[in-house]
């Protein structure tokens, strides 16, 4: 495992809200763990993320059907189930790239239902997508650079004028660093200067997971992050989401490979229809007879 | 932030629901008006009439050249620029046959088959129309299809094959060099002079309470051929294993694939019947307003793509109840605005069905 | 892809040099041309002078175009319309009070040029963002059909007789309609020098011309200063839109051309970004509509059709689209080669034939070729055709260049979206700064 120095930590923004900048955790040092120079993962509610009786049909079908659940902070939790079961949709509503017919998501205590998806981003809630989704015409670095929140260059005025450009430089160069301590983490600086549109499946998926960490998330959803992933890489990435979850990380995971969630996940969550079958601990549901029988029937 | 979402979320609001109400409280106030100048006499019932006419010939032309805008659109995947061009050579061609044959024996070989550019001859003086030259018309007619079909195949051959798997941005760029590149090949061959091209034609006059709406042999002309043409496109689509084919194509381009449904061939065939049709609606475009320009097809394409996406792209239906939606607006909006602006509001009308409901009116039924 | 790297590595200066280069070649191959054909300096002066002109003006639109289309992805197809927006609002500002029994039919606000300049630019920038509002949320197609028929209601609105003219504050103002509008403001040049207390200096810089082009000087120094001043503009575009590329606002918008959704999903409101391209990109162009017509005398609607916005486009598309200095470049070969090369070499032929007479149709020069194999007719005919089949031509380059070269004439460039260099090497002497160097390549394998 690499082990990453840490940087200093640099404050982003001035207009940052709710505090997440600065506080370092505490047992940085000593773990040497990777520091995204931000303060790592808040520490609020036990259950960062709740589900309630979400709905959501297109043109009379019903993707998700009253689904309710909700993820415990710092875990690793798998959400399964057979094809059409609405996982896709269900990540969808949560980040806001769709919007609910009823229910509620809750993020953190705070009801964030209807959203947009560049809000819900930003309260610390950030997705990966199924189909790696890199920026293609720009490179590794590039792709990593646009992904801390709040860069005082993204307001157009003070990028151009002069005198105000210098401070966006300054912020550049410690984004910079910033973003090379986590290619370097994710052993992934070998292609910083290659264009994204020319990585293997495996390393755009750790590009893709590596870009979502650098926005500071609190909690973050991964659908299927390990399709079209070779063993090796596999195991790679699993370590980096075990090391990340350790400081505080909160994730949420749509995985296809039940063996995969069986063994990596503390808790399991079922959905079937567009509802949530059953949830529980992986041994739990193994031995779950409604479960298997959804699978059996649902031609997995 | 809250206020911001808040605010964002009440815009998107106000978009979506709201705007129709919105859009429906536009329209019963624009009625009322109407009414109102009706009954004081400021708008004469049969001026209405004249407008709604002439607001459904314009719309006929439109849905008519709009179906093959519409079909491309949907099975090849993007907006076709140079389909205002398809219409002008459409023109041309017909209407030089016409005045061939109208004209034989009476002027110069070379000036008939240039379609009399520069003035030197002049439609009305060969007393061209549907009554005085039938033959020639229906020969123009014909002639009018055939070559826009051979056009629109050449063109696709030579240049849109090549880029068949490019997206539709590439295509779209591609198709204004194409619309330029015949455009002014034909201002340089026929001139840029807008001539008449039809004698005055025999009309009658319908009475409508105060006054008279004339109907003229030209308007019926264009109803019967458009008419009839959009019913055999309707059959075709249904009837036919082409059809068939066409819709799956427009549902889903990869999904006709592996279905093996001879892609190459349905492309073929779009460009047949759409390049057939846009060239009699050319044709028949200019036999009804008497007048021909290099210009003519370019002008109206913009009001096509108005309609065509007014009605959702790939549904004829749609193409054809949006031309006639299209045309209205442009021929009845002088009763409330400026005629300068007439034209503006049909692209007005199209941008405001764009946020309304930007997938169409006849959304998700693709080609049929 | 490697011939424009090679290019760029051989030539000194960079982008710089590669620019500098190209033009001079330009400028060497039409004054040469020129030389060779026996023109009067004055001849050869103005050639230079049109000739920067319409290089000044391309570039600073296609430079404009750039950051909607290469940057962020936005089809506009309504460039026309913003560069009427620019002119005609500068116009209405700056042009004097109505005078009864003058040549203008209508007047302006009387306001000073500079001011109907910025005026002319935020206008622009405004409708875009009318026009941005609700459109930049449709599918790229939709936004080019809605900006193309938002350039044609420009124009018609200019067209129509309600605008023509009207009382505002008491005075008649107005458009001027379908007869146009006569740009009776003081000449911006003289206007411009006189700001700065320098109308006497350059007045002498006249006479002094005079020794050259003895003449009536004035209007070709008038015209060579004019060009150079807008290279100057076209100096200011790119280091104002460099700046806005390599920057965090420059990276967002070129992940929205990527892929809006990742972009919205790592928490940019792309919306915002979107509608502030779109309108900086607005303001440029109404601006360069200004700088290309103010000094023209009057302007009339229908000079403002679809086809300059097709000529931006080709010209961008010849540079490749991403890249300012592409831009530039794509604008610099476009005015040289396709827009007033034609003409220029027309003006060559002429010279060349001053008694033949072209046939006023393609019927009469076409009828001597099939009646007697005389092709002399149709090739004069052509020759005297030149202006549309220029357009002809321009249609069949876009084609091949989307067929051959999307990617632009001089291959795909390279621009990295970052106040700072992003290499690996500048990463690792970050790092290594703050670190004494003990870590730097650890990682590396």
């Amino acid at each position: 495992m690499s082990d990453v120095p840490s940087s200093t930590g640099s404050e982003i923004d001035t207009d940052e809200p709710d505090g997440a900048a600065g506080v370092p955790d505490a047992d940085d040092a000593e773990s040497g763990s990777l520091d995204l120079g931000a303060g790592g993962p808040d520490v609020g509610e036990p259950y960062p993320l709740e589900v309630e009786n979400l709905r959501k049909s297109f043109g009379g079908i019903t993707a998700v059907d009253d689904a309710s659940f909700s993820v415990e902070r710092g875990s690793l939790t798998g959400l399964i189930g057979p094809n059409g079961a609405g996982k896709s949709t269900t990540f969808n509503l949560i980040t806001g790239m769709l919007q609910p017919d009823a229910g509620s998501v809750t993020f953190d205590g705070e009801e964030i239902t209807g959203e947009t998806p560049h809000a819900i981003a930003n309260r610390g809630l950030v997705r990966t997508f199924q189909i790696a989704r890199e920026l293609q015409e720009m490179t590794v670095l590039e792709n990593m650079m646009l992904a801390p929140k709040f860069q005082r260059g993204e307001a157009l005025w003070r990028s151009v004028t002069p005198g105000f450009r210098d401070d966006v430089i300054e912020q550049e160069s410690e984004l910079l660093e910033r973003v090379w301590a986590v290619l370097e983490f994710f052993e992934i600086d070998h292609i910083a200067e290659e264009y994204a549109g020319n990585l293997s499946g495996g390393q755009r998926k750790l590009l893709e997971l590596a870009r979502a960490l650098l926005t500071d998330p609190d909690m973050l959803l991964l659908d299927e992050p390990f399709a079209g992933v070779n063993p090796s890489l596999e195991r790679r990435l699993l370590d980096h989401i075990h090391e990340l979850r350790e400081q505080g990380y909160t994730f949420l995971l749509v995985e296809h490979d039940m063996d995969l969630i069986m063994e990596n996940c503390e808790r399991v969550i079922v959905l079937h229809q567009g509802q949530v079958l059953t949830e529980g601990s992986p041994d739990e549901i193994q031995a779950n007879e409604e479960v298997i029988e959804a699978y059996l029937g649902g031609n997995v | 932030m809250g206020i911001s979402e808040t605010y964002t979320r009440g815009r998107e609001l106000a978009v979506t629901r709201p705007g129709s109400v919105l859009l429906g409280l536009v329209g019963v106030v624009l009625l009322f008006d109407l009414l109102v100048s009706l009954v004081t006499g400021t708008q004469s019932l049969s001026g209405v009439g004249s407008l709604v006419w002439d607001g459904l010939m314009r719309g006929l032309v439109i849905g008519l050249a709009g179906i093959g805008l519409s079909m491309t659109y949907s099975i090849l995947n993007f907006a076709n620029f140079a389909h205002g061009d398809y219409i002008t050579a459409g023109a041309f061609s017909g209407w030089a046959t016409t005045y061939l044959i109208a004209g034989l024996g009476r002027a110069d070989v070379g000036a008939l088959l240039l379609v009399g550019a520069s003035g030197s001859v002049f439609g009305g003086t060969l007393g061209i129309g549907v009554t005085g030259t039938p033959v020639a018309v229906v020969a123009g007619i014909v002639v009018a299809g055939i070559s826009t079909v051979l056009l629109a195949l050449l063109i696709d051959r030579t240049v849109f094959k090549p880029i068949r798997d490019e997206d539709g941005i590439t295509l779209l760029i591609t198709s204004v060099g194409v619309a330029f590149a015949l455009r002014y090949l034909m201002q340089f061959v026929f001139s840029s002079s807008v001539r008449g091209t039809t004698a005055q034609p025999p009309s009658l006059s319908l009475y409508l309470v105060d006054g008279a709406v004339r109907i003229n042999a030209h308007d019926i002309a264009l109803v019967v051929v458009a008419g009839s043409l959009m019913l055999g496109v309707h059959l075709l689509l249904q009837l036919t294993k082409l059809g068939k084919a066409m819709r799956a194509m427009a549902d889903n381009e990869d999904l006709a694939q592996i279905t093996g449904i001879p892609t190459e061939r349905v492309v073929r065939a779009v460009w047949v019947v759409g390049g057939g049709l846009t060239g009699v609606a050319g044709y028949i475009f200019i036999l009804w307003k008497g007048t021909l320009g290099f210009n003519d097809g370019w002008l109206l394409l913009l009001l096509i793509f108005a309609a065509v996406i007014l009605g959702g792209i790939g549904s004829i239906y749609g193409a054809i109840v949006g031309g006639l939606a299209i045309g209205l607006t442009a021929s009845l909006s002088v009763i409330w605005i400026p005629s300068s602006f007439s034209r503006a509001a049909a692209f007005f009308v199209m941008i405001v069905l764009l946020l309304v409901k930007p997938e169409g009116l006849f959304s998700g039924r693709s080609t049929a | 892809m490697s011939v424009r790297d090679d290019l760029a590595a051989r030539i000194p200066g960079g982008d710089t040099g590669l620019i500098l280069s190209i033009l001079l070649i330009v400028y060497a191959a039409y004054v040469l041309v020129g030389v060779g054909l026996g023109y009067s300096l004055r001849g050869q002066f103005n050639t230079i002078a049109v000739l920067t002109f319409y290089i000044a003006v391309f570039a600073m639109l296609a430079l404009a175009l750039n950051l909607h289309w290469g940057y962020t992805g936005l089809f506009n197809i309504g460039i026309v319309g913003f560069m009427a927006i620019g002119i005609y609002v500068m116009a209405f500002v700056s042009k004097p009070l109505y005078q009864p029994g003058g040549a203008a039919q209508v007047g302006g606000l009387g306001l000073p040029i500079i001011v109907g300049m910025i005026a002319g630019t935020v206008a622009a920038a405004l409708v875009g963002l009318v026009v941005a509002l609700p459109a930049l949320r449709l599918r790229a197609d939709y936004l080019a059909i809605v900006t193309i028929a938002m350039s044609e209601i420009v124009r018609f609105s200019f067209l129509s007789g309600e605008f023509e003219q009207f009382e505002l504050f008491g005075t008649r103002v107005g458009f001027g309609g379908g007869s146009g509008l006569i740009l009776n403001y003081t000449d911006p040049l003289t206007a411009f020098f006189e700001v700065f207390g320098l109308g006497g200096a350059y007045l002498g810089l006249v006479d002094a011309f005079g020794a050259l082009v003895p003449n009536n000087p004035k209007p070709v120094v008038d015209s060579l200063v004019y060009g150079l001043l807008l290279l100057l503009f076209v100096a200011a575009y790119y280091w104002l839109l460099k700046r806005t590329g390599e920057s965090p606002f420059g990276r967002v918008l070129k992940a929205i051309r990527e892929d809006e959704d990742v972009a919205n999903s790592l928490g940019k409101d792309t919306n915002r970004f979107k509608t502030k391209a779109f309108m900086l990109g607005c303001g440029l162009m109404g601006l360069a509509g200004v700088l290309w017509f103010m000094r023209s005398g009057a302007v009339t609607p229908n000079t403002f059709r679809p086809r300059i916005t097709f000529f931006v486009w080709i010209a961008l598309i010849i540079g490749g689209a991403g890249s300012n200095t592409g831009s530039v470049l794509g604008g610099a070969v476009f005015a040289a080669l396709l827009y007033q090369g034609p003409r220029y070499l027309k003006n060559l032929i002429d010279a060349a034939l001053p008694n033949a007479s072209a046939p006023s149709g393609f019927g009469p020069a076409i009828a001597p070729l099939v009646s007697n194999v005389d092709p002399t007719p149709l090739l004069l005919y052509t020759i005297d055709s030149i202006r549309q089949l220029q357009l002809v031509f321009m249609g069949l380059v876009l084609i091949w260049l989307m067929h051959n070269r999307p990617e632009g004439m001089l291959g795909h460039r390279k621009e990295t979206a970052a106040g700072i260099p992003l290499t690996a090497s500048q990463a690792r002497d970050k790092t290594a700064e703050t670190d004494g160097g003990t870590t730097g390549g650890e990682a590396d394998e």
